[in-house]
C-alpha cells in the first residue's frame, strides 16, 4: 500500500508542477473570472470610451423640450451628463472635435410640435448613444402628445403599465417550467463537466502510460511494482488531480460570481440560478462523476498501455473518445425531450449512465429503482473493465512494436498466461 | 542464498522461448548470460523478476519465490534502457527508490554517492533529456543499484558506453559482487564475461548450451589456441593434421588446434624455417566456445 501512496503522490505532483497543468488550469481560471467579471470590465473600457465627465451638448431652440430630455436621459444612462448649448451650432460642432463633448445633439420641434433632433459626434459608430437619445426623444414626444391630448398623469401611467401573464402546471409531478430551466442549466453545466473531465483526465491517464512505455522506464516501474497497483494509483492519482482543478475552477468561480452578483442579476446567470436546485441532483452529479470517471479512466488505461509510441495514442483512443461524445450528444438531444424512450433506453447502457441517466435525474422524477438499477450495471461495469483492464495493463505495457488496438487486447492477455 | 531456477520453460503460444532452464547463482557472484539475440535471455530475466509468468518450471530465492515482496532486494537495469525523459535525474531517481523501498534521505544520500562516484554530480538537477545517452546509462545503472540491492540483473550492461566509462561501471559491478551482491547479467562482450564472471551460460535457442565455472568451460571445451609470430610465411600450417581453424594476422597467425599435444607438432613443423619472435599455447577464448557451440558469429 505504502508503493500505491508513493506512485499515487508522484503522478500527483509531477503532474501539479508540470507546465502545461499550471497554464492549462491559468487559462481556464482566467476565463472563468473574465465570465464572471463581465461587467466590471465592460465598466474599465467603458470608462475609457466615455469617461465619468462625458457630456453631450444640446442645443434647444424651442426651449421646451432640454428639461424633460435630460431627466429621461438620466433613467438610462447615469453617468454621462447632458448640458444646454446656449452657443451656435458652428461653436458646438467645434467644442466636440476638442473633445470637449462626447457629441452634440440639435433638437427643434417642427410644425406638429414633435420633437426632431441630429447628433453630431466625431464617430456614430457608437449606435447606443443615438438609442439612448432617440428613447429619450420618444418619452419626451409622448409626454408632449398627452399634455395636448389633455391626459392626466395617471391615465398616463396606466397606459404604460405591463400586463401579468401567470403559467400554472397542471401535472403535478412535473416540474415547473421556472424548475425545468433551472434544472437545464445546471444539468447542462455538469454534463459539460463530467463530457470534458472524462476526455481530458482519459487522455491524461493514456498519455502517460504511453510516455511511460514508450521511454521504457515502465518495466523499471513494474518491476518495482505489480502493473495493477500502478493502473489503478495512476487512475486515483489523476483523479485527485480533477478534483483539485475543479474544485479550484468551482471555488473561484463561485466567489467572482457572489462577488459579482448584484451586477449579473437576470440574463444567463438566471438562468443556471443554482439556489433552487434540490441538493439530490448534486449528489447524483458527483455519484456519476466519480463512476463514470472511473469506467473511463480504465478504459484509457488500457488503451494507452497498448500503445508503444505517444503518437499512436489519438488513434487508440479514438473509440473511447467516440463512446463519450456519442452520450454528450444524446444527453444534448435528451436536454429537450428528456422523456423520450430512445433516452430512457441508453441512459441504461452503461457506457452512456453517467451522462444520460444525470441529464434524466436532473430533469424529470425518475423512479429510485431505475436510478438505483443503472448504477447497479454501472458498477458491475467497471468492475468487469478492472479485471479486464488490469490483464490487458499488466500484459500490454511489455508489449511492442506496431498497434492495431482490438487485436492487441488479446496478445496482451496472452502474454500474461503462463503460455 | 542462492538464486536457483529449476527446469524453467516459457512458451508464447507454439513458439518456447525459454526451454527447461536450469540454473544456481550463488550468492556474491556474478554469473554471465550470453547468447545471440532471441536466444531468450531478456525472457529469462524477466520471469525472475515476475514480469512474465513462467510456464513450467520454479524460480526461487533463499528457497522463497520471488514477488514484489522483495523487490526491494532487487535491482534491475533492462535491455531498453528507460527513464523519464522530461524529469529532473533527482526527483525520479528518489521516486523509483521509493518504489524500491527506501526513504527519501536514504535515497538522496545513496545518489549524491553514485553521482559523485561516476564523476557526475552536475547532473542532480538536470533533465534526463539533456544527458548524452552515455551519462543516461550511467543514470539507468544507479536506478538499479541505489536501494543496495542483493541480486542485481543487468541486461547489457556496457553496451553503449566508452572505455573509460565501461570501466567505471566495471569496477562498481565488481565492488558490489564483492559486497555480497548476487549479480546476473549479460553482455554481448565475450571479453567483458571472461573478465567478470567465475560462472556463466550460453543460451542458444531457449536452451542451455554451455553451462558451469569459466575455468571447467575451457578445459572441457578440450581445444586450444597457438600462437606464432615469425618472420616467414606460416600458411603451410593450415594443413597439419589436428589443426581445426587458421587465423592469418600481420605478423604471424592463430592456429585452433584438437588438443595440447598437437602444439608440439606444430613447434616441429616450423623448426628451422626461420626467425620465431613468438610461440605460445593458450587457452580457448570464450568466443571461440561461443562461435563453436552456438555455429554462428556473435557481433
Amino acid at each position: 500500500m505504502n508503493k500505491f501512496g508513493t506512485i499515487l503522490r508522484y503522478t500527483y505532483f509531477s503532474h501539479l508542477k508540470s507546465k502545461s497543468f499550471i497554464i492549462m488550469t491559468a487559462i481556464t481560471l482566467l476565463l472563468i473570472l473574465g465570465l464572471t467579471n463581465f461587467n466590471n470590465i465592460l465598466n474599465i473600457f467603458g470608462a475609457g470610451d466615455e469617461g465619468e465627465g462625458d457630456k453631450i451638448a444640446v442645443l434647444d431652440e424651442s426651449n421646451t423640450i432640454f428639461a424633460p430630455l435630460q431627466q429621461s436621459f438620466t433613467a438610462f444612462d447615469e453617468d454621462t451628463e447632458l448640458v444646454q448649448h446656449t452657443g451656435s451650432e458652428e461653436e458646438a460642432k467645434a467644442a466636440v472635435k476638442e473633445g470637449e463633448f462626447e457629441a452634440f445633439v440639435h433638437v427643434a420641434l417642427d410644425e406638429e410640435n414633435i420633437p426632431t433632433a441630429t447628433l453630431y459626434a466625431m464617430e456614430v459608430s457608437n449606435s447606443g448613444l443615438v438609442n439612448q437619445i432617440q428613447q429619450a426623444l420618444s418619452q419626451v414626444k409622448i409626454g408632449l402628445i398627452a399634455q395636448q391630448a389633455n391626459l392626466d398623469q395617471e391615465t398616463m401611467q396606466e397606459m404604460f403599465l405591463p400586463v401579468d401573464v401567470n403559467s400554472v402546471a397542471l401535472q403535478e409531478s412535473a416540474k415547473t417550467e421556472e424548475e425545468l430551466s433551472q434544472a437545464r442549466g445546471l444539468v447542462y453545466f455538469m454534463l459539460f463537466l463530467i463530457y470534458f473531465a472524462v476526455l481530458v483526465y482519459g487522455n491524461m491517464i493514456a498519455s502517460e502510460v504511453a510516455i511511460e512505455k514508450s521511454s521504457r522506464v515502465m518495466e523499471i516501474i513494474i518491476s518495482s511494482v505489480s502493473p495493477i497497483t500502478q493502473m489503478f494509483a495512476k487512475i486515483i492519482g489523476i483523479a485527485l488531480l480533477g478534483l483539485t482543478q475543479f474544485s479550484l475552477i468551482i471555488l473561484i468561480g463561485y466567489t467572482s460570481l457572489k462577488m459579482n452578483q448584484s451586477e449579473l442579476v437576470g440574463g444567463m446567470f438566471e438562468y443556471f440560478g443554482l439556489s433552487e436546485v434540490p441538493i439530490s441532483t448534486f449528489v447524483y452529479a458527483i455519484v456519476f462523476f466519480i463512476l463514470g470517471y472511473l469506467l473511463y479512466a480504465m478504459l484509457a488505461a488500457m488503451l494507452g498501455s497498448l500503445v508503444s509510441r505517444i503518437e499512436d495514442v489519438q488513434q487508440t483512443i479514438t473509440p473511447m473518445v467516440l463512446l463519450v461524445v456519442a452520450a454528450f450528444m444524446i444527453a444534448m438531444f435528451g436536454l429537450n425531450d428528456p422523456d423520450s424512450t430512445f433516452v430512457t433506453i441508453t441512459s441504461f447502457i452503461p457506457f452512456f449512465t453517467p451522462i444520460i441517466m444525470f441529464m434524466r435525474v436532473g430533469m424529470l422524477d425518475v423512479p429510485l429503482w431505475e436510478v438505483g438499477i443503472s448504477i447497479g450495471i454501472l458498477m458491475l461495469t467497471i468492475y468487469i473493465f478492472a479485471s479486464i483492464s488490469a490483464r490487458v495493463y499488466k500484459g500490454g505495457v511489455l508489449m511492442y512494436g506496431r498497434t492495431s488496438s482490438l487485436k492487441d487486447i488479446k496478445k496482451a492477455i496472452q502474454l500474461t498466461k503462463k503460455g | 542464498m542462492a538464486l536457483i531456477l529449476d527446469k524453467v520453460t516459457k512458451r508464447f503460444g507454439s513458439f518456447t522461448a525459454v526451454d527447461e532452464l536450469s540454473l544456481e547463482i550463488p550468492e556474491s557472484q556474478m554469473f554471465g548470460f550470453l547468447g545471440a539475440n532471441g536466444a531468450g535471455k531478456t525472457t529469462t530475466f524477466r520471469m525472475i523478476l515476475g514480469l512474465l509468468e513462467k510456464s513450467e518450471g520454479s524460480i526461487t530465492w533463499n528457497g522463497e519465490s520471488i514477488s514484489y515482496n522483495k523487490s526491494h532486494l532487487i535491482g534491475y537495469l533492462p535491455e531498453e534502457r528507460g527513464l523519464y525523459p522530461k524529469q529532473k535525474v533527482e526527483d525520479q531517481l528518489v521516486y523509483l527508490g521509493r518504489l524500491r523501498g527506501m526513504n527519501k534521505g536514504e535515497a538522496l544520500e545513496q545518489l549524491d554517492y553514485w553521482l559523485d562516484r561516476f564523476k557526475v554530480p552536475e547532473y542532480k538537477g538536470k533533465k534526463v533529456e539533456e544527458l548524452s545517452k552515455g551519462n543516461q546509462q550511467k543514470i539507468q545503472f544507479i536506478t538499479a543499484v541505489l536501494h543496495k540491492p542483493k541480486l542485481l540483473i543487468l541486461d547489457e550492461p556496457f553496451s553503449g558506453l566508452d572505455p573509460v566509462n565501461v570501466e567505471m561501471l566495471k569496477e562498481a559491478v565488481v565492488d558490489l559482487k564483492e559486497s555480497g551482491t548476487s549479480i546476473v547479467f549479460s553482455s554481448h562482450r565475450m571479453e567483458h564475461v571472461e573478465e567478470l564472471c567465475e560462472h556463466l551460460c550460453i543460451m542458444h535457442h531457449g536452451k542451455p548450451v554451455v553451462h558451469g565455472g569459466l575455468r571447467q568451460i575451457k578445459r572441457d571445451f578440450g581445444k586450444k589456441n597457438v600462437m606464432l609470430r615469425a618472420d616467414f610465411d606460416l600458411s603451410f600450417l593450415k594443413n597439419v593434421p589436428g589443426v581445426t581453424r587458421f587465423r592469418k594476422f600481420s605478423e604471424g597467425c592463430e592456429l585452433q588446434i584438437e588438443n595440447e599435444d598437437i602444439s608440439q607438432k606444430i613447434f616441429e613443423a616450423i623448426q628451422g624455417k626461420g626467425f620465431v619472435r613468438t610461440f605460445g599455447l593458450e587457452e580457448p577464448s570464450l568466443n571461440d566456445i561461443f562461435i563453436e557451440k552456438v555455429g554462428a558469429s556473435y557481433e
